[in-house]
């Protein structure tokens, strides 16, 4: 990369023109313009879903009783009778205005449009995602932080044992796990386990049980749940998330911040006889936010991922269910669309993260 | 200079060159306990997954009168929803399960590794167009990916285990690219060329055992990646279709069960979080073991 950097501007008049605009921005319109392709690239992927159904596919839909009119009005309305190139631009420029189409799950006189469908859910998954992220995402680095701090401690190589778990348990695992926990807090006392352990521990085991809140072990919610009712049925997916999440994140914020602390200028900090805390938190810390901030970002993404599972254990209506049940019901432009949210914002996820890196990057803020 | 030569070869015995053999039973000396743990986990998922018809008390879709049996002498593990024997469902999962993930991670490094080396051995055009698809195919999700071309290709085995063998291939791809850019480049490649070797025989004798330690740590966490996804999509209905045992769709058929406080719903899921933890813990070591890296100093 660097080498490539090197040999542009090694050969000739027009690159002394070019080193004038600001590193940092022309790497920025580089980045965003990659961007922008893939989501282009994506999109064309996303639509040919449709074209690569099997030929007989309107005629399954429709059941055996298809006449050859209602065959050709489905095709007509998917629009297999049109060129792919100009029912793409049809498709792309109708989902920029927010309509996605009708599902097939429509009949005549019953028409349910995919938007219709999908903004409420989408914003159950926003408001999930975002009240996951806002716990998350500061444990993580605190916890990071801290182990950073005491590395090698028995604080430390608990974190890392408890995360590296985390990180290799898929995340249903995790959902029943502390569903199962919850609901223990009222069966406990009567199974045959408590009964064959001794009184006391029993009863401790019980006690604390006892203390863990009775969250909800099904979301139930609708546009009418308040909001603060919507986060406490909201708990247990978010918690969910947060464990699977806080793992990698605080792994690596560890990893980052350990990776400053080996540079000289770390150990002239140290040598002036300040405080670790504050030789993490002012001279390490500022020159490790873009492998963090990246990394951030990246399990932001990853929530995309991680939702669509969660969603279906606690029986939350979001869109990864939503995407779930279409996939079941092979309802395309249901799955279509919700598979263009799903991409579309992780791939802008990961375009802010690499748009952060690059602008904190202190090689390309201060050219040569 | 000439007075050290005698030192030289007084010092200098001749050195024996220990056989792999040797040199493994070295490095197994010294794993960790983890990485024992680990070994010892997998062999017994291996072993159970082989040995399927032998262990299992029942047949596998063998349907009983109880359905949701509690734990007991007959059945030790209960019965599921429509009254098969727990235990048994456990143990034919194990070779359905690590044998579609197995299967699928074989075919995605075959695709991978070969196209990957094609790519770093010839560059120019294919290579970019190579790299430009798979950087397009990473850009989307591979759990959102894979729900999308099942909806249009339908649940069965083979399209499942192609979809996913092809999702995780772009992985495979970078990897095996990156690492064969370094090797290419070699003197003794060169000196293979000039020899007029074909490159079939330069990839397979020259390239890959020189990037095989990198390429067996990523085949240990691809498994895994491709394992947990195969396990999400079973559990989500889309994947392993019944009446074939498997743990994901196991756990999603009797989650009802967790509301009655019982842990059975939690087995399959458990087999699946330890055969994860067990495989990334040899991992972990392998990487240790062969490439010196360390965590920190």
């Amino acid at each position: 990369m660097l080498a490539k950097r090197a040999a542009r501007t090694a050969d000739g008049a027009p690159l002394g023109i070019r080193m004038r605009v600001n590193p940092v921005a022309k790497t920025v319109l580089q980045r965003l313009g990659f961007g922008l392709i893939t989501l282009f690239v994506v999109s064309i992927i996303i639509f040919s879903a449709i074209a690569m159904l099997p030929g007989d596919f309107a005629k399954a839909t429709l059941g055996q009783s298809a006449t050859p009119e209602t065959v050709a009005a489905l095709q007509h309305e998917i629009g297999l009778d049109r060129p792919p190139i100009q029912r793409y631009f049809s498709w792309i420029g109708k989902m920029a205005q927010g309509d996605f189409g009708s599902s097939f799950a429509s009949r005549t006189g019953y028409r349910r449009t995919v938007a219709e469908i999908i903004a409420p859910r989408l914003y159950n998954t926003m408001f999930l995602a975002v009240m996951t992220a806002l716990v998350a995402v500061p444990l993580a680095l605190g916890l990071g932080i801290l182990a950073a701090l005491y590395r090698n401690s028995w604080f430390d190589r608990l974190v890392n044992t408890v995360t590296l778990t985390t990180i290799s348990f898929p995340e249903f695992f995790v959902a029943y796990m502390l569903a199962f926990l919850i609901i223990s807090r009222d069966t406990f006392a009567g199974t045959q386990f408590a009964e064959s352990l001794p009184v006391w521990l029993a009863v401790s085991i019980n006690w604390t049980l006892n203390v863990v809140p009775k969250f909800p072990t099904l979301a139930n919610i609708n546009d009418q749940t308040p909001f603060w009712e919507h986060v406490w049925r909201a708990a247990m997916p978010s918690i969910t998330l947060t464990l699977v999440i806080v793992a990698h994140m605080m792994r690596m914020t560890r990893a980052a911040i350990i990776n400053m602390l080996s540079s000289p200028y770390i150990d002239m900090a140290r040598l002036k006889g300040m405080r670790p805390m504050v030789i993490v938190l002012r001279h390490a810390l500022p020159n490790a936010w873009a492998p963090i901030v990246t990394v951030v970002a990246f399990n932001l993404a990853y929530l995309i991922v991680g939702v669509v599972v969660v969603e279906v254990v606690f029986v939350y209506p979001g869109v990864g269910q939503l995407m779930v049940d279409a996939v079941k019901s092979r309802d395309v432009p249901v799955v279509q669309a919700c598979a263009l949210v799903f991409a579309a914002t992780y791939i802008l996820l990961n375009l802010i993260a690499d748009i952060i890196s690059i602008a904190t990057n202190p090689r390309l803020l201060h050219p040569r | 200079m000439t007075s050290a030569e005698p030192v030289i070869q007084t010092t200098g015995a001749p050195r024996v060159r220990r056989t792999r053999r040797s040199r493994m039973r070295i490095a197994l000396k010294k794993a960790p306990l983890s990485a024992w743990f680990g070994m010892g986990v997998t062999l017994c998922y291996v072993l159970v997954a082989l040995l399927a018809p032998l262990i299992a008390p029942y047949r596998e879709t063998q349907v009983f009168s109880e359905a949701f049996a509690p734990w007991g002498h007959e059945f030790m593990f209960g019965t599921d929803q429509l009254g098969r024997d727990m235990l048994t469902r456990l143990i034919y999962g194990a070779r359905n399960t690590i044998g579609i993930a197995f299967a699928t991670t074989i075919i995605s490094f075959a695709a991978g590794v070969t196209l990957g080396l094609l790519a770093a051995m010839y560059r120019g055009w294919p290579d970019q167009l190579l790299s430009r698809a798979v950087d397009v195919l990473m850009s989307i999700p591979s759990l959102i990916f894979a729900l999308m071309l099942l909806s249009i290709f339908g649940s069965s085995i083979t399209s499942l285990v192609l979809i996913i063998a092809l999702l995780d291939s772009t992985r495979v791809f970078r990897l095996a690219r990156a690492v064969g850019l370094n090797v290419v480049v070699m003197e003794f490649v060169e000196v293979a060329q000039l020899r007029g070797e074909g490159p079939a025989w330069i990839l397979r004798k020259e390239i890959l055992p020189n990037i095989l330690p990198p390429l067996i740590a990523e085949f240990g966490l691809r498994f895994c990646f491709v394992f947990l996804t195969i396990a999400a999509l079973s559990f989500l209905g889309v994947g392993i279709q019944p009446p074939s045992a498997d743990w994901g769709s196991m756990v999603r058929e009797n989650a009802t069960l967790i509301t009655y406080g019982d842990v059975t719903p939690l087995l399959p899921a458990g087999a699946i979080a330890l055969l994860t933890v067990a495989v990334n813990f040899v991992v972990d070591w392998f990487l240790h073991s062969t490439s010196g890296l360390r965590d920190e100093k």
